[in-house]
């Protein structure tokens, strides 16, 4: 039987669980939802002490901290199989990424391999974002110039 | 009540990148790259602030927020230094989570080793 890319498609998509949509997204929304709860409780025993922004910060450092510390171990990219996006989108989804590249290229030295993989995906996120937030500096000077 | 809110936001922020994930040919790669573009701009249109003021570590957590903040620390620069802020600002702001990724990232890769990935 012949079969071209299209039809192959559809093929896959009948032959695959009707429901794997609906139970990635309830595990998406259930674990990011529980990542963010974590981070509002965070969030509020730091502002006890300290002003908003530092408290901000200082949950993103901790939540930072814990996703890599479970990076070692395995545990954040065992949830990760499960949870999709729900793990891939809070920042601590940014730290596993860049840990686990670190982790795995120290075969390769600490500065071709560590130093330089580091940066697989945190250089992309960094650049667009820092070229993004440049692009709305510029507007903004303008617009607060000319009013 | 707050609580509740930074759940519920932050869970629907994390199933709409799985939405991508799942019906785009999207990598993470890149979906991680838009989310924080994405936060720059929504920020920039004044969409974001709001949110964050009222679901807090929901909207603060995910990449989203990470784009709101690199936004936010150029506009305070920029009213504060003039244009310079443009290229200062952002990176300003983000300083603390990206310098933390990159620590404990190789403090992470001391510790830890590479295994097959199944």
């Amino acid at each position: 039987m012949k079969l071209d890319p299209q039809s192959y498609a559809r093929m896959v998509r009948r032959a695959a669980p009707p429901s794997a949509l609906g139970r990635d997204c309830a595990w998406a929304f259930a674990v990011g939802g529980c990542i963010c709860l974590l981070g509002e409780a965070m969030r509020r025993a730091y502002a006890l002490r300290f002003a908003p922004d530092l408290a901000g910060t200082l949950t993103s450092i901790t939540l930072i901290g814990l996703a890599a510390a479970a990076t070692v171990p395995g545990w954040y990219q065992k949830l990760a199989a499960r949870a999709g996006a729900g793990t891939l989108v809070p920042s601590t989804g940014f730290a596993n990424s860049v840990a686990s590249a670190a982790i795995e290229f120290k075969a390769e030295g600490w500065v071709t391999g560590v130093g330089a993989h580091i940066f697989q995906i945190a250089g992309p996120v960094i650049a667009y974002g820092t070229l993004a937030s440049w692009v709305w500096g510029l507007l903004y000077w303008a617009m607060s110039r000319g009013g | 009540m707050n609580y509740l809110w930074a759940f519920l936001v932050g869970g629907a922020l994390c199933l709409a990148g799985q939405l991508l994930i799942d019906l785009t040919p999207l990598t993470p790669a890149r979906i991680l790259t838009g989310y924080v573009a994405a936060g720059v701009v929504l920020s920039a249109v004044g969409l974001y602030g709001p949110l964050a003021d009222w679901a807090g570590a929901g909207a603060s957590v995910p990449l989203l927020g990470f784009g709101h903040l690199l936004a936010k620390g150029v506009q305070q620069a920029v009213d504060e230094q003039g244009l310079v802020g443009a290229f200062t600002g952002g990176l300003t702001a983000a300083a603390g989570g990206v310098a933390a990724s990159l620590v404990f990232a190789i403090l992470a890769a001391l510790l830890g080793r590479s295994k097959d990935q199944n």
